[in-house]
Order: C-alpha cells, then structure tokens, then sequence
C-alpha cells in the first residue's frame, strides 16, 4: 500500500526526524553508553576517572544494602503488580450507565493525576502513630499505634500500599476504556451459551481485554522498577536502608550527603537497567508482533 | 455490556448499588479528603491532637495564604510552570516532525528508529542520571530552567513521537498520495493537511506531558539546587523539612501543588485517557 518514492523524498524522512533524534540521542541514548563506561571507574564527579575494570560489580556482590534494595525491588515488582486484577475489579464495579457514573469513575481516577509527592506527603501523615489516620484508629480499639513507616518490618509494604492507590486508578482507567470496546454479541452468546460471572469473565472477557492488561502491565511494571518518589518523601530509604530500592540507592551513592561516588553508584543503574531491559525487549517484541500484522 | 447492566438486576440489588457507590467513593478517596481537612484546621487543633473531630475554627484562607507567605511558594509555582509549558510545546513539535517521518516515508532505518524512541522513553531514569547532570553542568545548564525544559522534552519526545506516529498512520494515506500526485511540496503537505488533522493528538500529548513533567521530582532533585529554578514538586519536598509538624501548612502546600493538574484532567478528561490508554482505545 505504501508507495516508495524511494529517491526523490529520500532526503525529507531525515530533515523531519532530525531534530527529536538530535535531542533523544544527546540527552537519552548516549548517556546510556555514558552511564556504562562511567562504571568501570572510580569517579568523585569533579577529579580524574580512574579505570578499575570490573571492581565496582564485584563489590556489588559484597554489598548488603545493594542485596536489601534488590529485595525490596522484587517486593514492589510482586505487590505492585496487583493493581492490575485490582484495578480491573473496580473497573467492572463501575461498568454501569446510572446516573452520575461519569462523575464518579472520574474521580476514582482522581488518585493518577497527583504527584506521587503529594500521594506520599499524604500517607506519610495518614500512617503517622501520633495525629495520623492509623495511629488514631489503633487508639480507637484500645491499641498501642504500630509505627509503619519507622519499623524495618513494615516499612516497604506501606510504601508500596501508597503507590497501589493511583496504580489501581491507572489499571481501572485501562480497563474502563477496553470495557467500552468489548463486542457486545460475544457476550450475548456466551450467555445464550449459558456463560455467566467468573466463568464469562474468564472465557469471553478477559481475552478480549487483553490489550488493556497487556499494557496495565507494562505500565505497571516500570512504574515498580521506577518507584523513586515515595520513598525520597515518606523515608529516604529508611530505616536504616530497610525501604531502599536500587533506583533510590543509586541516587543516595551517587549523589548526596553520603559521598559523590558516580562510578559505584552508575554500576547500579547499570544493574537496574538491565533488569528493565528484559521487560523493555518482550515489550518490544510484543509491539513489533503488532507492527508485522498491521503492515 | 459486562457486567450486566445493574438496570436488569432485582430493584433490591439496584439500590445497594446506588448506595455502595458514595460509600466506597468516600473510602477511596479518604486519605484526600483527611489532608483536605487537615489544611483548613488551625494550629491549635494539630497540635492538641483533633485530627477528625469538628476543627475548632476553619483556617482555609489562612493556611493557604500562608503557604505563600511563609515560604517560597509563588517562585515554586512560577519555575514549575516555567518549566512545563515550554517543554509541552517543544516535545510536541519534534514529535509532530518525527512521527510524520515515522509515519508517512518508508526508509529503511523507520522501524529501529521508532523503537529506539519506545525503547528509550522506558529506561530507567538512573541510568541518564549522572552523565544529563554532568552535561548540564559543563553547559551551564544545572540549576537553571532553561535545563530542565531541555531535559524533559528531550525525554518526552520519546513517548510523544510513539504517539504521534501512530496517530499520523492511522489516518487515510490517500490523502496524502493525491495530494503527492497534484505536485503538493512535502513541507506543504505536513503543515496545511497533516498538521490540522493531529489536532486531537496534540491535546491528548499536552495535557499529559503537562502532568508529568509538573509532576516530575526526580529530575528537579538532580538537576536543581537553589530556589531559582526548583519546581513545585521539589519545593514541596523541602516545605515538608520547613513546616515540621505543621502539618495544616503542609497539607495545604501539598493541594496547592496538586491543583494545576487536577485542574487540567477535569478540563480536558477525554484527552487525557485517550493519551494514557494508546492502543487500548483502538478498535
């Protein structure tokens, strides 16, 4: 269907995507390459690098606080992950047409649109032991207040239950949106066929949502790896290092009151962008499977 | 329709429905409400431990005003929008260049550099970290805005230019083929027939890159360090060290940095979702 003037317009697909790949190579692709050669060497960000070869991995190997952060990383992948059913479950909830579902579907959504600062200034209150929510609740019972986000035990979960709350508005707006794009006929033979609730749910819906949950958890899963926010807000890794993830180790290394080690710290994003490569490429595969059937 | 429609149901499950939605709007949204209550309380009521209770008096204006009063609110507020509509405008742009490209020609490097720019737009932010900052201070660009907007519709024009491409292809090619063969110049092609017809791509782009990028703390973390340039979100983060245990001020902070994009999703909410579900939507 496409036509090629292949020689004539040659020169025009390069003046008009110039300047974004311009733009995307400077300040995206080459700091990649950058962030790699940086480390392997020993770097304060203001003298000489010096080459140490592989150093820095292998002290990774060494380095409790780097295997906390990995921990906590897969908890946020695991946990995380269950806005999706969650976020489908409140979708079917307000699958309806009454009056006002609008409105309300809206602000259901509400949670997405505000910073993830606010969502954790918020819950960081709302965990408080003293004037926060929890603490007043645990009083109300007669029950000495547990301090969430001040016990190792607890931290991380409280963490990752404020970031569910607009993960949870995200997935429920993927899946109000397939909703509305599910073939209807499908599903009056599937109840003709005497299909119903979870057994409908499962055979004629799901598979034609796929779409939606397909990129409920693309979304969902970079948004784990990425979780940088909440914890900068509501603990800075603590206590003790016990809520850090590697995103937030790499920025406390590299740079902050604990020392400017940019070799160390860039061996761990290192680390933690190729844990996002594996997701990124079958995300790929995926869109260039989708590519092959459009063209 | 699934589930089935609530219409069909006995009258008695209609009306537990209808009462279960306030309800569980309510608990969902607690913990907004609880801040919203906290900032209109007094001091006095924080301090003596009336978090729920009826507040003694209603400090709405007070708190508010004095968010801006006693900190540098209004310069957080200017630099955030400072920073975000100039980077809305210019990664839009390159993404209605690059997309168009993407889209409409066939060349051999169209489809690895479209994944480049997927690829890219997923990576975590981490591994940009310390070569972008060390850019910017080579280029006497830390610590200014003008650095942030290059930074972030850099970044952006990533996912804007996936967008923007697959809306450009969704649209019918024959029109731009008779226009090709009525001897219509390329450039003229893409800003008097293209360009009109993305209009609807552009709004869903804006309103979403402006949420991001108002919403972005990581990179004002990196690449900012004084007041001169700190955005809302940054700001917010060292309010919070400011107004210890203030916590009427911070919650009052906390919604007025919320508001902008708020604002902007109530305003513009088909474009927003049409944005944020891409494919989803097709079909």
């Amino acid at each position: 269907m496409r036509s090629g003037h292949r020689n004539s317009l040659s020169l025009m697909p390069v003046l008009f995507i110039a300047p974004a790949l311009l733009f995307f190579v400077v300040y995206v692709i080459l700091p990649i390459f950058q962030s790699f050669y940086i480390s392997f060497h020993e770097w304060d960000g203001l003298g000489e690098m010096t080459w140490i070869g592989f150093d820095h991995y292998v002290n990774l190997l060494d380095d409790d606080r780097f295997y906390t952060s990995l921990k906590n990383n897969l908890l946020w992948l695991v946990f995380y992950t269950l806005s999706v059913p969650a976020g489908l479950f409140i979708a079917l909830y307000l699958n309806q047409t009454v009056t006002g579902i609008r409105l309300y579907k809206s602000l259901f959504f509400f949670p997405f649109v505000i910073s993830q600062i606010v969502v954790g200034l918020i819950f960081s209150w709302f965990y408080n032991p003293t004037f926060g929510v929890v603490g007043h609740v645990f009083e109300f019972f007669g029950a000495a207040p547990p301090s969430i986000l001040g016990d190792e035990r607890y931290v991380t979960y409280g963490i990752i239950v404020a970031g569910l709350w607009p993960q949870i508005a995200y997935c429920m707006i993927l899946y109000l949106t397939g909703l509305n794009n599910v073939a209807t006929e499908q599903i009056e033979a599937g109840r003709l066929d005497g299909a119903k609730g979870w057994r409908l749910l499962w055979h004629v819906v799901l598979p034609q949502l796929w779409p939606a949950t397909f990129l409920a958890i693309v979304v969902t899963v970079i948004g784990a790896l990425r979780s940088f926010d909440m914890i900068a807000i509501m603990t800075q890794g603590g206590p003790y290092g016990s809520s850090n993830v590697l995103s937030y180790y790499m920025y406390e290394t590299a740079l902050s009151e604990y020392g400017y080690e940019m070799g160390y710290g860039s061996a761990i994003a290192v680390v933690l962008f190729m844990i996002m490569m594996v997701f990124i490429i079958a995300f790929l595969w995926k869109m260039y499977q989708d590519e092959k059937d459009w063209r | 329709m699934f589930p089935r429609p609530i219409e069909h149901a006995p009258v008695s499950r209609r009306i537990i429905y209808q009462v279960m939605l306030p309800i569980s709007l309510f608990v969902w949204l607690l913990p907004l409400l609880a801040i919203f209550m906290t900032s209109i309380r007094s001091a006095k009521d924080i301090n003596s431990g009336n978090v729920f209770g009826w507040p003694s008096s209603f400090d709405l204006f007070a708190n508010y005003s004095g968010v801006f009063i006693r900190s540098n609110a209004g310069q957080y507020f200017l630099n955030s929008i400072w920073i975000t509509v100039p980077t809305v405008a210019l990664s839009i742009s390159l993404a209605c260049l690059a997309g168009y490209a993407l889209a409409i020609y066939k060349f051999r490097a169209s489809v690895p550099l479209f994944f480049l720019f997927i690829a890219g737009n997923f990576v975590p932010f981490q591994i940009l970290m310390v070569p972008v900052r060390e850019l910017s201070v080579q280029t006497g660009l830390y610590n200014t805005v003008t650095g942030l907007v290059l930074f972030h519709a850099a970044f952006q024009t990533g996912f804007c230019t996936l967008f923007m491409r697959n809306f450009i292809r969704a649209l019918p090619f024959e029109l731009i083929e008779s226009a090709r063969i009525d001897g219509v110049k390329e450039w003229h092609i893409f800003w008097y027939l293209v360009l009109p017809l993305v209009r609807p791509a552009v709004a869903a782009l804006s309103v979403l890159i402006f949420t991001f990028v108002w919403n972005d703390f990581f990179w004002a973390t990196v690449l900012t360090q004084g007041e001169s340039s700190k955005p809302v979100t940054a700001g917010l983060n060292a309010l919070n060290g400011q107004f210890v245990s203030n916590w009427h001020l911070v919650s009052a902070a906390a919604i007025l940095a919320a508001m902008p994009p708020v604002l902007m999703f109530f305003l513009m909410q088909k474009h927003f979702i049409a944005g944020l579900t891409l494919g989803a939507t097709k079909g």
